[in-house]
């Protein structure tokens, strides 16, 4: 008689979710200083970040980069005495610093875009900026996908992208728009209205309005990005600062004028002094702890977890995975285990290699993104 | 020295009239009244100014003007959004007011270029500009050569007021272009728009920094005559100040401030602080509107006769006048006319031929005349030198 052998259950193909049991805590067992052993090896290796600031000449990106950092990080194109031309492209200039402060060291890395937007034409003005981000993650990405990997990989990839709005007082302007269309999905944009105090009270709310309609309008998300609020809490955070606070009308400033017997960070004119850490005055604190005091790590998450993971993808794809190469096959069956490895890893790097130029513009081209 | 005759008595004070007496009536002859007929014929007659507005949006070009002239010119506009600019080329927009003043009426005209500087290819965005000041001169031009020339309608621009940026750092290169294009056609008034972005020592910075590009990309200016010898110290000094702080740096408002204490002024409001737009420690708005309104009108619509309305007649009938006249429309109407005639300028094809002739005949017949006429003078001097000699 022949027993009914039951088929053997099929491997599930993916692996059961390891089940959490909610036991209340006999005592304290210490896992919570996991928070402050990442504290000290952050500490000890410190970290990057990469800001990008891209606007019009003369719309204070360096200055206010410099009050952000309360350093020198930035040179001035033309600090009002020197000579110095306008260029006929938009130039890429990176320049990195280490700061300091309180241990945690930090390698910032400040990317100009000189002549972006400043002449007659400036159809396609963007490519050069969208050319020099995605470099970056085909830099790490080569890197990623070496043999012998790094232990900590250089990150160069831009993790911020200030955007400086001029502040018409009407709305944006079709470049501004152009600008923001195409790079959206591919950095972490930030919207900012530059030289905020010729504007009164009024006139900048008014302009942050159409401004924001507008960018609906068109579809264009900034960051914070609706669509990566992890949790609730972080929704309505970031629901607040995206429908009140954004885009942050700021000022900067790098010189101290005294007021009210403190010295403040400010601008000096015949009719009041503009104090840049002022709430009432301009939005300038509100920028500085959104970037820096809240949301730094997570601007780096999200480069890293879907910007670079897009731009990742896309690469794979357009390769169509790593593809079967008939030498690669008879060495398969030749060899062992670790001839395997060093073949799979040789020619999924060639094919990186191979593929097409990393200056074509992946991000762009397909308005949705590859899931997740 | 001639005397100013009792006219005291109907224009009130003239300035530097002396008290006259009957007794005086007996001597002078009276023709120094001639500035009173003709001031009192222009302001019978009305004044018309055509000032053209130009610069990218968004700089308080229209703020400006309604603080200029205390109107509000610009109630009905709507600014359209960005991505309706995307596509959007220069229009050319006229606004035309009547302002009244003790008297003296101003037929305003404001020309608005919506759209320039806008889109993001910007080339060659200030032709319709250029094409529109010809095309006045050229509308004058036929109208003087016209039948009935009494009421020739001046709709020539008399002063451009160019707005640059207070934000980039100088001229930008569209600002370059536009001037380049415009400066040999109109008066142009470089003017630094919302000017309260600055501080002090930054404007003045940006000042010195235009002037040296107009001077280096050889732009010329509207520039503001001199002062006349005899006006005295104080004027003199004032003007010089005035000429010197160009470009005008200006904040424009029509909203009136009201700090407790303090009267109201037109001004801005800030949390910081009040911007009071006539002020002249804040802005240079009053050295404008004193140059353009109170004291240079006159003169701007002269040298836009005298001088570039001049510069444009002359390539206008040189071109024609030169052999090699590419029009064939043109060419034929010449070889109708014989050679004496005056040379027209090229016509746009709605005319009528009937018109044309008209005028041509006219013409010919002035022509005529004049040289008769010539020939009679000439006739004249010949017999009076030999009248002389004897």
């Amino acid at each position: 008689m022949s027993e009914l052998v039951p088929e053997p259950r099929p491997k599930p193909a993916v692996p059961m979710k390891p089940v959490s049991i909610n036991s209340n805590l006999l005592g304290y067992i210490g896992i919570d200083t996991i928070i402050e052993q990442m504290r000290k090896k952050t500490m000890k290796t410190g970290f990057d970040f990469n800001i990008m600031v891209v606007g019009q000449s003369g719309l204070g990106k360096s200055t206010l980069v410099n009050t952000l950092f309360k350093s020198q990080v930035s040179r001035k194109a033309s600090s009002w005495n020197r000579e110095e031309k306008i260029p006929k492209t938009v130039e890429i200039k990176a320049i990195g610093h280490v700061i300091e402060e309180g241990g945690v060291k930090m390698k910032l890395t400040v990317i100009d875009t000189p002549g972006f937007g400043d002449q007659i034409n400036n159809e396609n003005c963007w490519e050069p900026i969208e050319k020099y981000i995605n470099e970056q993650y085909e830099k790490f990405l080569k890197e990623e996908v070496n043999i012998a990997r790094k232990k900590r990989i250089p990150d160069t990839r831009v993790h911020c992208c200030l955007y400086f709005i001029s502040p018409t007082g009407h709305s944006l302007r079709p470049l501004d728009l152009e600008f923001m269309k195409h790079l959206s999905k591919v950095v972490n944009i930030i919207p900012v209205i530059a030289k905020a105090d010729t504007m009164t009270l009024e006139e900048k709310s008014e302009f942050k309005q159409r401004v924001r309609k507008e960018l609906e309008v068109n579809g264009i998300e900034f960051y914070p990005q609706k669509e990566f609020d992890e949790d609730l809490e972080d929704k309505t955070e970031n629901d607040k600062i995206r429908q009140e606070s954004m885009p942050f009308a700021v000022v900067g400033s790098d010189k101290e004028y005294q007021v009210n017997g403190k010295r403040v960070l400010g601008r000096k004119t015949p009719w009041g002094i503009i104090e840049v850490e002022n709430l009432n005055h301009c939005e300038f604190a509100l920028l500085r702890d959104f970037v820096i005091r809240t949301h730094l790590q997570d601007l780096k998450e999200v480069t890293h977890n879907i910007h670079y993971e897009t731009y990742r993808a896309k690469r794979l794809n357009d390769n169509g995975g790593l593809p079967p190469n008939k030498k690669l096959c008879t060495s398969l069956k030749r060899s062992g285990e670790g001839f395997i490895l060093k073949c799979w890893e040789q020619v999924s790097h060639r094919q990186l290699v191979l593929t097409s130029d990393p200056s074509t513009n992946w991000g762009c081209k397909s308005s949705s993104r590859t899931g997740g | 020295m001639w005397k100013m005759k009792g006219l005291k008595r109907k224009w009130g004070a003239t300035p530097g009239a002396a008290t006259t007496s009957t007794a005086m009536d007996k001597e002078y002859v009276g023709f120094a009244a001639l500035p009173n007929q003709l001031h009192r014929k222009s302001v019978k007659k009305g004044f018309d100014f055509t000032l053209m507005v130009a610069g990218e949006s968004g700089l308080g070009k229209s703020t400006l003007i309604n603080s200029l002239f205390l109107t509000n010119l610009y109630e009905d506009r709507q600014v359209p959004d960005a991505s309706a600019r995307t596509t959007q080329t220069l229009t050319i927009e006229r606004r035309g007011v009547e302002i009244e003043e003790g008297g003296i009426k101003v037929k305003l005209t404001l020309v608005d270029t919506p759209g320039f500087g806008d889109s993001v290819d910007c080339s060659d965005c200030w032709l319709p500009v250029v094409r529109f000041i010809e095309e006045q001169f050229e509308q004058y031009l036929r109208d003087e050569s016209g039948l009935n020339r009494k009421n020739i309608q001046d709709s020539r621009v008399h002063c451009c007021l160019y707005f640059i940026s207070p934000f980039g750092r100088g001229l930008r290169p569209l600002d370059v272009a536009f001037l380049r294009a415009v400066h040999e056609k109109v008066n142009v008034i470089p003017v630094i728009g919302k000017a309260d972005a600055l501080m002090p020592r930054e404007t003045q910075v940006l000042k010195q920094k235009i002037r040296d590009q107009l001077k280096e990309e050889e732009i010329n200016i509207y520039q503001f005559p001199e002062c006349d010898s005899d006006e005295d110290e104080e004027f003199k000094r004032q003007n010089e100040e005035m000429k010197g702080s160009i470009p005008f740096a200006v904040v424009g408002s029509c909203e009136v401030v009201r700090d407790g204490g303090t009267r109201p002024v037109r001004g801005r409001r800030y949390s910081w602080g009040t911007v009071e737009v006539e002020n002249p420690h804040h802005c240079d708005f009053l050295n404008l509107r004193r140059m353009l309104v109170q004291t240079h009108l006159q003169d701007l619509k002269e040298v836009t006769h005298d001088l570039l309305y001049e510069g444009y007649r002359a390539r206008c009938l040189q071109s024609l006048a030169r052999p090699g006249a590419r029009d064939r429309a043109s060419r034929s109407k010449l070889s109708r006319q014989s050679a004496t005639e005056i040379p027209l300028p090229m016509l746009p094809l709605a005319d009528t031929e009937k018109l044309i002739r008209e005028k041509d005949e006219e013409l010919r017949r002035m022509q005529e005349m004049l040289e008769k006429m010539q020939a009679q003078m000439q006739q004249s001097q010949a017999q009076g030198e030999q009248s002389d000699s004897l």
